[in-house]
Parts: C-alpha cells; sequence; structure tokens
C-alpha cells in the first residue's frame, strides 16, 4: 500500500494528514522539530473561522472555501459558534459602512451590541456576524496531533529523507527554495490575561490601516492580533506594533489597561502573490502551501485539495501546476 | 512636461503600494492603468532582511521607484529612512514626509524644511509632502527642491481639494517648479481637478489600494489625470454669471 509521507506539522500538514487518514489512506509524518509548538506561524494563530468578515479585503475563494471550514473542524476540535462583533471607533464609523459594503451575512447593530457583550463600552454602531466561529488554535493542533497518533499514523522528528516518493511538502515558508513566489508576511500578536473583562466572542476593531482583532480564549485570556507587514524579519516585534495592539484593547475596554502580557508573538505568514493558498505537483511531491492569514480557515479545503489529488487524480482550483 | 530632476515621466498618475489586498492585485493595477511612479514605503525593521520578496516585486514592476518616508516624525527618522531608502532601491528619489500632527497627518513644515536641506546637501532629489504655504514652498526650494508636493487634503481621507484657491496661487507662484497633489484624492474627478488647475501629476494611494475594485479604480484615475492634462492644456473657458447662447439669437424669426 502507498505510504504518503506529509512534511511538517503545522496546521497545514496536520490537517493534510487527518484528510487522508479518514479517507483511509497510509500516512507518515515528518518535523525535525517535532510536535506543534512555538516553531510554527499556526502556532501564534488568531483561530477566527471568520470567512465573512475576511471576504471584506480578501478574494471569493476565501468567502466560499472558508465556509467549510467550521464543521470540518468541528469534527476534530472544540469550535465555538457564537459568531464575530465588529465594531469602530466613532470617528471611524466610514470604515465601518465600508466593511459593510465589502461583506454579507451580517446584521447591523446597535443597542444589541450590549446584549451580544455587555462590556464593550462606548461603541453604538457594529456588524454581527452570526454564522462565524472560532477555535484555540493550539488546542486544535494538539488534537489534529493527537487524532493522529491515536490512528497510529508514525511521527518521526527528523527532516524527511530525500528522494521520497509521494511526499507532501507542508513546510510553509521552508519551501521557498522550490516555491519561488512564496514570500513572508511579517504578522505580531500579543496574548493577555485580563479577568476583569468578559468578552465571549472574537471582536474586531476597524481601523484605517489593519485588522484588529482580539479573541477570547477562556479565563480571562486573550489573544490580540494582528499586524500585517510586508517584511521577512521576523526576530522581534516593534514598539510600534505593541502600542497598536495594545490601544485597541484599550479602546475596547480601558480596564485592558490592567492586562497581564503574557506572551509576544512574532512570525512569518507563508504568501504567494495573490494571498490564496496553492497545491502544486513536482515530480513526487506535491506542495501545499500559502495559507497566508487564513491557516485555520482554508487548512480544510487545501487538505481537501491535496487528498483528490494525491488519491484520485482530481484537480482541485487550488492546483496551479502539476508536473508528476 | 515638465521633468521631475531631469527624467521625464510617462504620464502624470503616481501610485503608492500600500494596503492593497495582496501583491497580485498591486501589480495588476499598475500594469492596466500604466502609472508611471511607484511610491514605496520603508520600514526600518524590514532594510537588513534579506530576500525582500515585496520590494522585489515592486522593482519589477518595471516603473520608477519612489521611495518615502511615511511615518516619520523627527528630521533624523526621515534621514535615516532615506538613506536605507537609497540603499535598498539605488535612487536619488526620496519623497519626504515629515508627520506633525496625529489626527491630521498634517506635515511639520518646520522640520521638513531642515531634513530636505540635510537630504539635498548628501545628494538626494527631494520629492517633499507639503502644505499650500506659499513661504514654505520658498524655503523648500530655497533648501534645494526642484518639486513641490501639495496635499489636496488631509492623507487618506479621499475629500478632495480642500483648498482650490491655495492650489491655484501656488500654480500661478511657481509656474517654472513641478507640483503634484499628493494626498486627499479619492476620485477620479479629484485627480482631474488637480491637474485642470495646471498641476504636473497627482500621488494617490488609499483611493485605489482600498478601493472594492482597485484595479479599476487605478484605471479611472489615470482616464481622471489624462482628462483634467487634455483639458488644461486645451485652454477651458472661463466661468461666468450668465448664459453666453453659442448661436446668436438677435435677428431670428421667431414664433410665439
Amino acid at each position: 500500500m502507498t505510504v504518503y509521507s506529509v512534511i511538517g506539522a503545522g496546521v497545514a500538514g496536520l490537517a493534510v494528514a487527518t484528510e487522508l487518514v479518514a479517507r483511509g489512506a497510509e500516512v507518515q509524518i515528518f518535523d525535525p522539530s517535532g510536535p506543534p509548538g512555538p516553531h510554527g506561524c499556526s502556532w501564534w494563530a488568531g483561530g477566527m473561522l471568520a470567512p465573512w468578515c475576511e471576504y471584506e479585503n480578501a478574494e471569493e475563494p476565501v468567502l466560499r472555501l472558508g465556509q467549510e471550514a467550521i464543521s470540518w473542524w468541528a469534527q476534530h476540535t472544540e469550535v465555538t459558534h457564537r459568531g464575530t462583533l465588529v465594531v469602530a471607533n466613532r470617528r471611524d464609523l466610514p470604515d465601518l459602512r465600508r466593511f459593510s459594503r465589502r461583506t454579507e451575512g451580517f446584521r447591523a447593530v446597535s443597542t444589541e451590541i450590549a446584549d451580544l457583550e455587555p462590556e464593550l463600552h462606548g461603541f453604538s454602531k457594529g456588524l454581527f456576524f452570526e454564522q462565524e466561529a472560532h477555535l484555540d488554535p493550539r488546542k486544535a493542533l494538539m488534537d489534529l496531533y493527537k487524532g493522529l497518533k491515536d490512528n497510529g499514523v508514525p511521527f518521526h522528528k527528523t527532516l524527511a529523507p530525500p528522494q521520497l516518493k509521494h511526499a507532501i511538502d507542508c513546510r510553509g515558508l521552508h519551501a521557498r527554495e522550490t516555491l519561488h513566489d512564496l514570500r513572508g508576511v511579517k504578522g505580531e500578536m500579543l496574548v493577555i490575561r485580563c479577568p476583569d473583562v468578559t468578552l465571549i466572542r472574537p471582536v474586531r476593531l476597524l481601523h484605517p490601516r489593519m485588522p484588529l482583532y482580539i479573541v477570547p480564549r477562556g479565563d480571562g485570556i486573550y489573544m490580540l492580533g494582528a499586524t500585517m507587514i510586508e517584511s521577512e524579519d521576523s526576530s522581534r516585534i516593534t514598539a510600534r506594533s505593541m502600542l497598536e495592539l495594545l490601544s485597541a484593547a484599550y479602546a475596547l475596554n480601558p480596564a485592558f489597561g490592567e492586562a497581564e502580557v503574557l506572551e509576544i508573538g512574532v512570525d512569518l505568514r507563508p504568501a504567494f502573490p495573490d494571498n490564496l493558498p496553492r497545491i502544486r505537483r513536482l515530480g513526487h511531491t506535491i506542495y501545499a502551501n500559502g495559507l497566508y492569514r487564513h491557516g485555520y480557515l482554508l487548512a480544510p479545503a487545501l487538505a481537501r485539495g491535496v487528498a483528490d489529488l494525491a488519491l484520485h487524480n482530481t484537480h482541485s482550483e487550488m492546483v496551479d501546476e502539476d508536473r508528476a | 512636461m515638465k521633468q521631475f530632476y531631469g527624467t521625464t515621466l510617462p504620464n502624470p498618475l503616481m501610485l503608492g503600494t500600500a494596503q492593497y489586498p495582496s501583491p497580485a492585485i498591486l501589480e495588476q493595477a499598475f500594469r492596466d492603468s500604466g502609472a508611471g511612479v511607484a511610491t514605496v514605503s520603508l520600514r526600518r525593521e524590514g532594510a537588513g532582511g534579506t530576500g525582500q520578496s515585496f520590494w522585489q516585486m515592486i522593482q519589477s514592476l518595471g516603473v520608477h521607484i519612489l521611495p518615502n518616508t511615511a511615518g516619520c516624525h523627527t528630521v533624523k527618522e526621515a534621514v535615516t529612512t532615506a538613506h536605507m531608502a537609497r540603499e535598498v532601491f539605488d535612487t536619488k528619489w526620496i519623497k519626504l514626509e515629515l508627520i506633525g500632527h496625529t489626527d491630521s497627518l498634517q506635515p511639520d513644515v518646520f522640520q521638513l524644511v531642515e531634513a530636505a536641506r540635510i537630504l539635498t546637501d548628501d545628494g538626494f532629489q527631494v520629492f517633499p509632502y507639503t502644505t499650500e504655504d506659499l513661504i514654505v514652498a520658498e524655503r523648500l526650494l530655497e533648501a534645494g527642491c526642484e518639486v513641490l508636493m501639495p496635499w489636496g487634503a488631509p492623507i487618506g481621507s479621499g475629500r478632495g481639494l480642500n483648498n482650490e484657491y491655495a492650489l491655484r496661487a501656488m500654480r500661478a507662484e511657481f509656474p517654472e517648479v513641478p507640483l503634484v497633489v499628493d494626498a486627499g484624492i479619492g476620485l477620479p474627478s479629484h485627480a482631474a481637478h488637480a491637474m485642470e488647475l495646471g498641476y504636473d501629476a497627482v500621488l494617490l494611494n488609499t483611493a485605489v489600494a482600498r478601493a472594492g475594485d482597485p484595479v479599476a479604480m487605478a484605471r479611472a484615475m489615470m482616464k481622471g489625470v489624462e482628462a483634467g492634462r487634455l483639458a488644461y492644456d486645451a485652454d477651458p473657458i472661463e466661468a461666468r454669471d450668465m448664459a453666453e447662447a453659442s448661436t446668436p439669437v438677435i435677428g431670428k424669426a421667431f414664433l410665439s
């Protein structure tokens, strides 16, 4: 029986392996860094399953393919279905109108904001995307990892041997020596703890330059993200970025001023020029890459596309090159 | 068409490169509109890294590159950024932007003049983002600038030309200096308006990058500047208070 070798145990690799196993294929995984952890960029993600919101600044496949993600993830990890609330400061209300024109699947809310999130202060207008959901990315990665282990998938904490047949390369930016049109887009995030404030769903604060959001992780812990900078230096966060992230939290509720900063995350998102993921078969290797800021949103569709190509030789829309 | 530091531009549209949905859309906006100049913001952190894919992509557009000092608040920051820009993009051109006010992003014209002098002495060819103030403009020219870029309205506001009178006065005061309306453009009619006043180019970013269809808006902006330029060269009629019939009415038979 053919053994498929998935290289890389980030969200792409684990989702691909999970999909292959679900379809009855035999799989092994290689990742020299070991099980999911801070070495991979999907560790630092927001975990929002928000295709309707993301459509504001993304192309149509993100809206369509992203909608498959919620049910896929619900089969493998805990998904919280509470929607997304989008708000803007009074001076940025034109941005809220713009956001509403570019998206769908929401209803405009005003007094209802206080019912949805009683601790959001000073916001009179917002958009509620009720169908959206979110998950805890680290738990999701570990759940996929454990699920694969339970299914007897061997996990090799080594580099993949060269000349592997039936390899599926999901190494993100590490694959750029082969995928020359891949670039890194810097993202910075914070994890804070603030038991004084209770938010129960992802809240986006519109900002003229970046989509700022806060995602509740439970126990008073929140993830604040994320910058988007066309830079490939992931060594550190800048003071400016940290100011902007913390200001967003402070604007949502001044009590966030008392929050403890638990973690600072900086990493590079792998992205192709149109910021959409790609599947490419070159020789014996299938490359699945370029999830950009949509790791959790588009990994299920990417995994399905890889499985369709590997098992049935069918080309999903993500396949842009096949030189087997 | 006037030259910008000895360079003749293919057309009067300068586009920024920030905030597009993706580099692919940015590239297509340039290709389809034919814009001849790309401004690029240099963030300090990026300059030391290797394989700066985004900048390589901008360079591969094959247009003139005008690096900028966007977001700088002090002379020192702006001068440092300009030096990095010269290294990265191998050009003497620098769009000098020195922000003085947080809410309006209004230029700090005092620091602007100082930085312009330092950079010009250092061999840079400075494109200063300034207000419509004529005395500041004079000082910038004295500092060695050969181009002036007054704002139309605050950056990203899309309000068009807030002070047409002052922009007209600037054109009249400096007939030989290449003038660019920079910032505040929201619509092709705004871009046309600037060109109708006799400006030499228009620089904009947000209006295209944040439009629902940036590629279409870039093309629309090019049509706007072309229309404005043609109209200016065609010597438009003067506005007047009363109607002036295009055919004489005296002597015509009319029935009641």
